[in-house]
């Protein structure tokens, strides 16, 4: 097979940490490439060095079978490297046809020839199933179309080599089906595609060959026809990994929140939740399943008190905590794992043992009048630290220095720390490696097992389905559907994401 | 064709010593510096540094004079250090400072029947009341409406500064002298000196309690928490519980406050009467002296008196070698790039990429 790229010992390493090291690399013509890695074992960073946006401290970069110097992403785009970014790198006010021409040099000189690239952007999109109108602007699109854009802006540029960074973490499965559907059409076209990822069930999907890495090193690579699932897994951690089980044990009991037609506005004032109801009871776990941008978000937000509803109510034990302070949620022992560890659930340049009080710093034993009390504030998160084996230097240190794992540790051990009754879990696990997301998982169901009731928002809808009791389905702020466990089923799930109600045809109204 | 291209990069902390050492090397690096400006006027650097240092500390007297300029600037120094904590952009501590004279002076001039203790008690009781109103409008317009506190606290400078000009030139106007200037306070309500035949006043032993005042707010007690949290992630503190808003009330009260006080200090402490040039800008230079001394208590009290120095040694070079008093401001422009170089260069370091 003609090599497109190869890499050969790569090696980066940031301030402390090595990120590549001596990393060999190759994607040839026709094939899928997919590198698969627990978050942080240092696949965005190989494929930023190809796409010139980091130099290498070391190794060599071959492209069509010459030595190749890349110093920047203009550099790589010239020798047919295109890649989509996880954040897009769209300018939301223009229309996706100046988008996707912003930045080249237009054929007729100062004026742009807007005519002839619309022409070419519909023939690719037309080619590779990318549909999009090309008049719309960013804004005005939803994730998935977003992506389109991004994938039709490395096509136009006409690359050979597309890497594309978790691209499936957006997308409904449908949507994804059509994504892998032009990575095919891109591959039997002779174009090289790189697919960095770390669920192991698309991988197996799409890739011709699969790259492991761990810790900055490749830790095996394997024709897909040659492998499973259950080795990959084994590669990328570096051990078997636990599944989840397939029954949960134990009946739920008395609900303990009760929200019932909430309603709220997104930041652009528009309705985001359209009078949602549902009960949450003791000792279950309610999966909420949705694309992003169709209610999680602000569903989550309104529970812990930061967005204003506009409608409706939540109960908890007779109080009504719709429109109430996150002061007044956390006392009312509501435990809230946001979804935006970095921005809500921490204060990233605060000492560690700060934020593992962070919400109860005004109770005793930590503060006793005006004063706090740093010797019980010290005490309590060296305890935690060590209960939740938090891997950190001490709890003097910032907190920014902790890796993503260890964060949602944090918030986590900081949040059970009370032993709240009820526990509104936002994502808990993305962009988490493997073993983390384990640990937040059985620490999940052990809270249900103590008899907390545990709302768990997600997008990952293989997560919603192996923790839930109940899964709800949201679709631009709608129930579409709530699913008790005995019914789980990925593809009428999936199907309710993207707006198809249940089988009756209706949206149950009270849950 | 590549140019090589040159990167900031992170870097680790360097040592404490080193840190420690940063603002000794940006003095020499700025008065290095300064040379050039001293070379271009024709005067011999050396003699002239040698003439700022005597004017500074190289007597008895130059020392305490220092120490009374010195006493507005911690003052000022720490109002704004504390507001930049809670990431308040505290512009106006010279307004600040303007409405706590304006208010120590109204108390000042009002004779009450007290004795001396309780009367300097009310003076600054008086100007953190005026400091603190005046900055509450700032605070209340950020923490409720986001209205940018920079532009605010900047015009509500001008508006006091006025308003004290206005009063001073109509209502408060001496009858006697008819200068644009209030009457003399209470002698009641004067600052005791705190050294027989100097001018240093009692003030600066406020100046002092409110650098421990700083350090203790911040990293004692429960609003000092609040006020770390509001100032480097406003938007976690509000959603794990904390009441931003509040916070930054509280913050822009106290700083205001503590600015109102180094106003009181001026009329009660050093002036006796209220005037329109109470202040040459103290409220700024708290701000250059916040960020010198990196927001940090003992910091903020050395930086507040190196400005002191060069301040009152800048003088006495300029009478001496008759050189224009501005070489001072141009010191102290030049010492807080090379403070703000040397800090970025704490952080980063410049790579030569190949």
């Amino acid at each position: 097979m003609e090599q497109l790229v190869g890499m050969k010992g790569v090696r980066k390493s940031f301030l402390r940490t090595v990120a590549n090291d001596g990393i060999d690399f190759s994607v040839g013509r026709s094939e899928v490439v997919s590198l698969l890695g627990e978050n942080g074992a240092g696949k965005t960073t190989l494929m930023r060095i190809l796409y010139g946006m980091y130099t290498l401290d070391d190794g060599e970069i071959r492209i069509g079978g010459k030595t190749v110097d890349i110093g920047s992403p203009k550099d790589s785009i010239a020798l047919g490297i295109g890649m989509v970014h996880q954040h897009f790198t769209l300018v939301r006010t223009l229309t996706v046809l100046e988008n996707v021409i912003l930045g080249l040099p237009s054929p007729k000189g100062f004026r742009l020839d807007y005519a002839s690239a619309r022409t070419r952007i519909k023939e690719i999109s037309a080619k590779y199933g990318l549909e999009i109108d090309t008049e719309a602007y960013i804004w005005q699109l939803s994730v998935g179309e977003r992506q389109r854009v991004e994938i039709l802006k490395a096509l136009y540029r006409d690359v050979n080599v597309l890497i594309l960074d978790e691209p499936t973490a957006v997308l409904t499965p449908q949507e994804a089906q059509g994504l892998f559907k032009t990575l095919r059409i891109l591959r039997d076209e002779g174009k090289g595609v790189v697919f960095i990822s770390h669920k192991l069930q698309e991988v197996m999907e799409i890739s011709d060959r699969i790259v492991v890495l761990r810790n900055g090193k490749v830790s095996g690579q394997q024709m897909k026809s040659e492998t499973t699932k259950e080795e990959l897994a084994r590669l990328m951690v570096g051990r078997d990994i636990v599944e989840l089980p397939a029954e949960l044990t134990g009946t739920p009991k008395e609900a303990l929140l009760s929200v019932s037609s909430l309603g709220a506005e997104n930041n652009q004032g528009i309705q985001a939740l359209k009078g949602v109801s549902f009960s949450l009871h003791a000792g279950e776990i309610l999966g909420v399943a949705g694309v992003a941008g169709n209610g999680q978000t602000e569903l989550e937000q309104v529970l812990c008190g930061v967005r204003s509803a506009t409608s409706g109510s939540v109960r908890y034990h007779g109080q009504e905590l719709a429109n109430a302070s996150p002061k007044e949620i956390i006392d009312a022992g509501i435990g809230r794992i946001p979804e935006d560890r970095m921005e809500a659930g921490l204060v990233l340049d605060l000492p560690l043992m700060e934020n593992l009080v962070i919400e109860f710093f005004d109770k005793a034993p930590f503060s006793r009048g005006i004063l706090l009390n740093y010797r019980a504030i010290e005490r309590a998160a060296e305890e935690l630290m060590r209960e939740y084996s938090i891997k950190a230097a001490g709890v003097h240190e910032a907190t920014r220095t902790l890796s993503g794992g260890n964060l949602q540790k944090v918030i986590l051990a900081r949040v059970l720390s009370r032993n709240p009754e009820v526990i509104i879990a936002s994502q808990p696990t993305r962009g988490l490696d493997v073993g983390a997301a384990e640990y937040i998982h059985n620490k999940l169901l052990e809270q249900r097992e103590r008899g907390a009731g545990i709302l768990l928002l997600s997008e990952d809808l293989n997560e919603v389905i192996a923790l839930s009791d109940r899964i709800i389905a949201l679709y631009e702020g709608r129930i579409m559907g709530i699913v008790p466990r005995s019914k789980f089923d990925l593809e009428e799930i999936g199907l309710m994401m993207a707006g198809s109600t249940t089988e009756d045809g209706n949206a149950p109204s009270e849950v | 064709m590549h140019l090589p291209k040159y990167k900031l990069e992170k870097r680790l902390p360097p040592p404490l010593w080193f840190q420690i050492l940063t603002p000794v090397i940006a003095v020499v690096i700025s008065l290095l510096i300064s040379s050039i400006f001293l070379l271009a006027i024709k005067q011999d650097p050396l003699q002239a540094y040698l003439y700022m240092f005597r004017g500074a500390v190289g007597s008895k007297f130059a020392f305490l004079e220092m120490l009374v300029k010195a006493t507005p600037l911690i003052l000022t120094g720490v109002a704004v250090a504390l507001a930049f904590t809670a990431k308040f952009w505290n512009i106006g501590a010279e307004g600040q400072l303007y409405a706590g004279a304006f208010a120590a002076t109204w108390v000042g001039i009002m004779n009450l029947p007290l004795p001396a203790p309780l009367y300097i008690l009310v003076v600054v009781l008086a100007g953190f009341a005026g400091g603190a109103i005046w900055a509450l409008v700032p605070g209340y317009l950020k923490a409720r409406y986001k209205v940018d506190d920079v532009v605010t606290t900047l015009l509500m400078n001008y508006i006091m500064i006025y308003i004290v000009g206005g009063i001073l030139s109509g209502p408060w106007r001496n009858p006697k002298t008819m200068y644009p200037a209030s009457v003399e306070i209470a002698q009641n309500a004067d600052f005791p000196k705190l050294i027989a035949h100097s001018r240093v006043h009692f003030g600066l032993v406020l100046a002092v309690l409110a650098v421990i005042a700083l350090y203790f707010i911040v990293r004692r007690t429960r609003l000092g928490f609040e006020i770390r949290a509001t100032g480097t992630n406003a938007g976690a503190a509000r959603f794990l519980g904390i009441n931003t808003l509040k916070t930054i009330i509280y913050v822009a009260m106290i700083s205001g406050g503590i600015a109102g006080i180094a106003g009181a200090g001026e009329v009660a402490g050093v002036q006796y009467h209220l005037i329109q040039s109470i202040s040459p800008g103290y409220g700024y230079d708290g701000i250059v002296i916040a960020m010198l001394g990196r927001l940090n208590p003992a910091g903020v009290l050395l930086s507040a008196i190196y400005f002191a120095m060069i301040i009152t040694g800048a003088q006495v070079m300029s009478r001496s070698l008759n050189v224009p008093p501005y070489i001072a401001s141009v010191i102290q422009g030049v010492t807080l790039l090379v403070m703000l170089a040397m800090l970025l260069s704490f952080e980063y370091r410049i790579r030569r990429e190949r």
